[in-house]
C-alpha cells in the first residue's frame, strides 16, 4: 500500500475538530456543531461535531448501522436535524431543504446508486449542471438563442467533466446499463457538475475490485486538487480510508468515538473495540 | 356510462311534505341547538330569513328539524355502510396485490343483476338469490384475477390498472348484452318492516337496518379472519412482503385468489344491499358507487379494514348531509373536497400508516 | 451528440407521421382516388381524433414524462371547452358585423388554454404535495369536482355584458351556459385543419420541452426524486411546470372540442373520458409520444370500425384492450417477441424484465 496522501499536519480547530494545516487560513467548508436527530425516541445521531477544512479529504467510518449515512442525510438536509447547527461555508443551513443546501455548495453520491437510469450518461451530467448553465422554459420550448447557447455549453462542460474519468465515449449510453463501477463514477461526476465546495461520497468503493479502488483513490485526490474542494467519504475499505483521508471520524451507535489522523485511529483502542469487540478478560 | 344519482329517500319525502325545501337549509343545522318554546306551525312558503330565525324559536319546528337531521344521518350511515363493504374489496385487493381493481364496482352490478334475475325470472326466494349472487361473484372474482391480472403480476401497476379498466368495460358490456340498457327496478330482498321512532317521524327502513347490521357482521368477521385464521395471517404476510411470504412457504397465488374471492363475494352483498335501498339497476349502476367506495378506502387509509369502515360511513354521511343541506348538485363535489382536505392533512388517509422513505 | 441526433430523428419521424396521416386524410376527403374515400361517420370523427391526440400527448407529459398518474385530465378539457365557447361567443356578440371565424377560434383556444392553465396551478398546488396513488385519487376527485361545479354554472350574454350565476339560473339576456344543460347554441367553429395544426403545436411544445433543460429536470424527478433534489433541482417547480403545461394543452384541446358541437354538457367530460385518455397513453407506451398519437387515433376510430358488430362493439373494444395489455406486458409474450427481433434483445426487453 503506497501512501498517496500528501503529507499533512493536522491541527486542532475550534469546535472539537482538527483540520489540515494548509486550510488554517481559510474558513472551513463545513462545521457541524452538536448535530443530532431522533427517530421516535431513538437517537440515530447524537452530539455530532465535525469540522472540515477547505481542501481536506475526510473519512467517516464506523460499523454497520452506526449512523454514517444518517449524518450525510443531515448534512444534505434530507433529514432536518432535531438538534445542533450546520454551517456550510459559514452559512447556517437551518430551515433549508436539500435543494438549497446543494446550491450552497454540498453535493453527494448515494450508497445505493441513484442515477437517472433511463437517461443517457451525458443527460445525467447535464442534470447536474442544471443550476450552473441555465436557460428558461420558453427558450427551451421555442428554441430561442438561449436554448442553443445553453445546450452547447452544457454539452461542452458535461464532456469536460466526463473526461475526468475517461467516460466521454460512454456519453450516449443509457446510464442504467453501465457496469457497476462506471455507475459509481458517473454519480461522482454528476455531483461534481453541481459545482460543490464539499463533496460527500457514500461508499464510493463499494463493489469495486482492488484495481478499481486504487484508481478511485487517485481520482479522489485528483478531484480535490483540480477543483480545490473538500471531500467527506464514508467507506468500509480501510485501505482507501487510511490511504487518502487526512482526518478520520469514527462513529458508533450514533456517537463519535474517535477522531484523528489515520495513524491515530489505527492505534485507538476504542476504535479497535468497536470494530472487533471487547477482548475477553483473563 | 352515467352512474345513477342518489336522491335520498328522506329528501324526496321532505319534498312531498312540502313544509320545507331543504335546499337553503344551512339553518337546519343551526336548528339542532334550538330552544324549545311554544309550538306554532310554519306556513308552507318561508323566506330565507324566517327559515334561519324561526327554527331557533319554535320548538316543534326545532324538534322536527332535529328528526329530519337524524333521518338524513341514518340514510347516510346506511349508504356509507354499503360504501364500506365495497371499500373493503378495494382495500384488501390493494393491500395484497398492490393494484387498483377498477372492475370491482362492476362486480357489484353483476351481483345485483344475478340476484335480480334469480328472483324475477327463476322465482328463487330473495335470501337464496343473495347466496347465488355471492357464489357467482366469488367465482367471477377468481376468474377475472386468473385470466386478466395474474399474467401481469410482474408488469407495471399502470398496465394492470388499464387491464382492470378494460375488465370494467367488459363486465358492463356483457351486462348490457344480457340484461339490456333499460333500467330495471330492483325489488328489495329485505322483508323487515320499517322501524318508526318519534311517533313515526323518524322512519328507519328495514333495508337500512339490514345494511348496517350486515356491515357490522362483515367487519367483525373480516377482522377475526385476518387476525386469527391461517389464511388471514397469510394475507397479511403477503401484503407486507410478497417475496418474504413466498420464502416462508405461503402460496402467494392462492392467497391473492382468496382475496379476490372474498372481495367479490362482499361486492355481491354490497350490490344487493345497494339496489335494495336505491332500486335502479342498469349496467352502469356499479361505476359511481365503485369510484366513491374507492375514495372511501383511500379516505380511511387504504389497506386497513377499520379504515374502510370509517371512510365508507363518513363518506356516505357527508354525501347525504351535503345533498340535503348544501345542494343536491354539489353533494358529490363536497365528498371529493373533504377527501382532498383529508389527504392533504394526512396523506395516507385517516387510519393509514406512514411509510418512511429510505434514502 | 449521437444520442441527440437520434432523438432529433425520432422527433422528425413523429412530425412526419402526423403530416403524412393528414395528407392521406385530405386525399380521402377530396375523393380524388376511387375506392379511397372516407365514410361519413369517420369524417365526423376527424376533429375528435385531433382533440384526443392532443389530450393523450398532453396527458403523457404528466404521466409518462413527469411520472404522476393523473385521473382527472378531462377536468381541464371541460374548463377549456366552456371558457373557449364563452370567448368565441363574446367576440361574436362584440363584433356582430364582421366575420371573425378564425380569430374567434384562435381566441377560444387561447382562452381555453389560459383558463385551464390557471385551473392547473390552483389544482397543482395541493395535488403535487402528494405522491403515487394518492396523487391519482386526488386528481380524480378534482376532475369530479370540476364537473360538479360546471353543472351549477349559468352564464348569459346581455349585449356585450357577461353575467355569471352559480346555482342561479335567472340571468338577463341570452343564456350561453345553462347549468346541467351545458352550453347550447354553440356555433361550430372547429375544423379538421385547425385540429391538425393544434396537434402539431402540441407536439412542438411537448417534444421541445422534453429535449430541453426543463424537460430533463422533469424526467430526473420522475426517475429519482431524491437524487434530483440532491443536485439542486426544485422538485415542486418542475412537477408544476409539467402539470400546468399539460393542463394548458388539455384546455386548448377542450376548446376545440367544445366548438365542434352545437351543445356541450359537463357530463361529456366525466371520469370515463379521463380514463379513456389514460388508456391511449398506456397503450401507446408510457412516455412514448408517438405511441400516444397512434393509440389515440386508432382507438377513437376503432368503435367506428366496429360499428358493424352492433351492440357487441364495445364488448370487442374491451376485449381488444385487455388482450393488448396482456400481450404487451406479459413477460412470456415479450420474451417471445424479443427472440424474434434479435437486435432488441439486449436493450429494451431485458431492461424491462430487470426493472420488473
Amino acid at each position: 500500500m503506497t501512501q498517496r496522501k500528501t503529507p499533512t499536519k493536522m491541527v486542532p480547530a475550534p469546535s472539537h475538530g482538527i483540520i489540515p494545516e494548509r486550510d488554517l487560513n481559510v474558513s472551513p467548508v463545513l462545521e457541524a456543531r452538536h448535530l443530532g436527530i431522533e427517530f421516535g425516541g431513538l437517537h440515530a445521531v447524537e452530539d455530532f461535531n465535525l469540522i472540515i477544512g477547505k481542501t481536506e479529504i475526510a473519512g467517516l467510518i464506523g460499523p454497520n448501522g452506526a449512523g454514517k449515512t444518517t449524518v450525510f442525510n443531515l448534512l444534505t438536509k434530507v433529514y432536518q436535524p432535531t438538534m445542533g447547527t450546520i454551517l456550510l461555508n459559514g452559512h447556517d443551513t437551518a430551515g433549508m431543504n436539500t435543494v438549497q443546501a446543494n446550491r450552497l455548495g454540498i453535493a453527494r453520491t448515494f450508497q445505493n446508486i441513484r442515477l437517472f437510469g433511463n437517461m443517457s450518461v451525458e443527460d445525467n451530467v447535464r442534470i447536474g449542471l442544471h443550476n450552473q448553465i441555465r436557460y428558461g422554459m420558453f427558450s427551451g420550448i421555442f428554441r430561442l438563442p438561449g436554448y442553443w447557447q445553453g445546450e452547447k455549453r452544457q454539452h461542452e462542460r458535461a464532456m469536460e467533466l466526463l473526461s475526468l474519468f475517461d467516460m466521454q465515449d460512454l456519453a450516449s449510453h443509457q446510464a442504467g446499463s453501465l457496469p457497476y463501477g462506471a455507475q459509481r463514477r458517473l454519480e461522482i461526476v454528476r455531483a461534481l457538475a453541481t459545482h460543490p465546495s464539499l463533496l460527500l461520497l457514500d461508499e464510493p468503493a463499494a463493489g469495486m475490485n482492488p484495481h478499481e479502488t486504487e484508481e478511485l483513490m487517485e481520482n479522489i485526490i485528483k478531484i480535490r486538487d483540480q477543483f480545490g474542494i473538500a471531500i467527506l467519504l464514508i467507506e468500509h475499505d480501510m485501505n482507501l480510508v487510511m490511504g487518502i483521508c487526512e482526518g478520520i471520524c469514527v462513529l458508533n451507535y450514533g456517537k463519535v468515538i474517535a477522531k484523528g489522523t489515520a495513524a491515530e485511529i489505527q492505534q485507538n483502542p476504542v476504535v479497535i473495540e468497536a470494530y472487533l469487540g471487547k477482548r475477553k478478560e483473563g | 356510462m352515467e352512474g345513477i344519482r342518489y336522491i335520498p329517500k328522506a329528501i324526496n319525502s321532505s319534498l312531498a311534505d312540502g313544509f320545507c325545501r331543504p335546499h337553503s337549509g344551512r339553518a337546519y343545522a343551526g336548528a339542532r341547538g334550538g330552544i324549545p318554546l311554544c309550538g306554532k306551525s310554519l306556513p308552507a312558503d318561508v323566506d330565507s330569513f324566517r327559515i334561519f330565525i324561526i327554527p331557533c324559536i319554535y320548538g316543534r319546528e326545532s324538534k322536527r328539524n332535529m328528526i329530519q337531521f337524524l333521518s338524513y344521518l341514518v340514510n347516510g350511515i346506511s349508504l356509507g355502510s354499503v360504501y364500506a363493504i365495497i371499500a373493503l374489496g378495494y382495500s384488501m385487493v390493494y393491500g395484497i396485490a398492490k393494484m387498483l381493481n377498477f372492475a370491482h364496482g362492476d362486480v357489484i352490478m353483476i351481483g345485483a343483476f344475478v340476484s335480480f334475475s334469480a328472483t324475477q325470472y327463476w322465482g328463487v326466494p330473495p335470501l337464496a338469490s343473495v347466496l347465488i349472487s355471492v357464489v357467482v361473484c366469488t367465482v367471477l372474482g377468481i376468474v377475472i384475477e386468473r385470466l386478466a391480472y395474474k399474467p401481469l403480476r410482474q408488469a407495471s401497476s399502470l398496465a394492470v390498472l388499464i387491464t382492470a379498466i378494460g375488465m370494467s368495460y367488459l363486465l358492463q358490456n356483457v351486462a348490457l348484452i344480457i340484461w339490456g340498457a333499460n333500467p330495471k327496478s330492483f325489488a328489495s330482498v329485505v322483508n323487515i318492516g320499517t322501524l318508526s321512532l318519534f311517533d313515526g317521524q323518524l322512519r328507519v327502513t328495514g333495508e337500512t337496518l339490514v345494511t348496517v347490521l350486515a356491515n357490522i357482521v362483515i367487519m367483525v368477521g373480516l377482522t377475526l379472519f385476518t387476525g386469527k385464521t391461517k389464511m388471514g395471517k397469510a394475507m397479511r404476510a403477503v401484503s407486507e412482503d410478497k417475496g418474504a411470504a413466498e420464502l416462508m412457504g405461503i402460496n402467494v397465488n392462492a392467497t391473492i385468489s382468496m382475496t379476490f374471492a372474498i372481495g367479490s363475494g362482499l361486492a355481491a352483498i354490497a350490490g344487493v344491499l345497494l339496489c335494495s335501498s336505491y332500486p335502479v339497476l342498469m349496467p352502469t349502476t356499479g361505476a359511481m358507487p365503485g369510484i366513491k367506495a374507492f375514495t372511501a378506502a383511500v379516505f380511511g387509509g387504504i389497506g386497513s379494514i377499520p379504515g374502510a369502515l370509517v371512510g365508507g360511513i363518513l363518506l356516505g354521511v357527508i354525501e347525504i348531509l351535503g345533498k340535503a343541506y348544501v345542494s343536491t348538485e354539489l353533494g358529490d363535489a363536497l365528498v371529493f373536497a373533504v377527501l382532498i382536505i383529508v389527504l392533504l392533512v394526512k396523506p395516507t388517509g385517516l387510519l393509514g400508516k406512514k411509510v418512511h422513505e429510505k434514502v | 451528440m449521437k444520442k441527440n441526433q437520434r432523438s432529433f430523428a425520432g422527433n422528425l419521424i413523429t412530425y412526419g407521421m402526423v403530416i403524412v396521416a393528414f395528407i392521406l386524410c385530405q386525399i380521402a376527403l377530396s375523393g380524388a382516388i376511387d375506392g379511397f374515400k372516407m365514410s361519413r361517420s369517420l369524417k365526423g370523427q376527424l376533429v375528435p381524433i385531433c382533440v384526443y391526440i392532443v389530450m393523450a400527448v398532453s396527458l403523457n407529459l404528466t404521466v409518462g414524462i413527469s411520472g404522476e398518474l393523473s385521473l382527472g385530465h378531462a377536468g381541464f378539457m371541460s374548463v377549456g371547452a366552456f371558457s373557449g365557447i364563452l370567448a368565441s361567443q363574446w367576440i361574436a356578440a362584440a363584433f356582430p358585423t364582421v366575420n371573425l371565424e378564425i380569430p374567434r377560434l384562435l381566441a377560444a383556444l387561447a382562452t381555453g388554454g389560459i383558463v385551464a392553465g390557471i385551473a392547473g396551478v390552483i389544482i397543482g398546488i395541493p395535488v403535487l404535495r402528494l405522491r403515487g396513488d394518492y396523487l391519482a385519487i386526488v386528481t380524480l376527485a378534482f376532475g369530479e369536482i370540476i364537473r360538479n361545479l360546471l353543472n351549477c354554472v349559468y352564464v348569459s350574454l346581455d349585449g356585450v355584458a357577461v353575467h355569471f350565476g352559480f346555482l342561479n339560473s335567472v340571468l338577463p339576456g341570452k343564456m350561453l351556459i345553462n347549468g346541467p344543460m351545458g352550453a347550447t347554441g354553440v356555433e361550430k367553429l372547429a375544423f379538421f385543419e385547425a385540429g391538425f395544426l393544434l396537434v402539431l403545436f402540441t407536439l412542438f411544445v411537448v417534444l421541445n420541452l422534453i429535449g430541453s433543460r426543463s424537460g430533463r429536470a422533469i424526467m430526473a424527478i420522475r426517475d429519482n426524486r431524491i437524487a434530483a433534489e440532491s443536485v439542486g433541482i426544485n422538485v415542486t417547480k418542475y412537477r408544476m411546470m409539467a402539470f400546468v403545461t399539460s393542463a394548458v394543452l388539455a384546455g386548448m384541446a377542450g376548446a376545440l372540442y367544445g366548438l365542434n358541437y352545437s351543445t356541450v354538457q359537463a357530463a361529456k367530460f366525466k371520469f370515463d373520458t379521463s380514463i379513456l385518455i389514460l388508456v391511449f397513453v398506456v397503450l401507446g407506451g408510457i412516455g412514448n409520444i408517438r405511441g400516444s398519437i397512434i393509440a389515440a387515433a386508432l382507438l377513437t376510430v376503432l368503435p367506428e370500425v366496429l360499428r358493424d358488430f352492433g351492440e357487441y362493439r364495445m364488448l370487442i373494444y374491451a376485449i381488444v384492450l385487455i388482450l393488448v395489455m396482456l400481450a404487451t406486458n406479459n413477460p412470456t409474450f415479450k420474451a417471445a417477441v424479443a427472440r424474434l427481433i434479435p437486435h432488441r434483445r439486449h436493450s429494451d426487453a431485458e431492461k424491462e424484465a430487470d426493472r420488473a
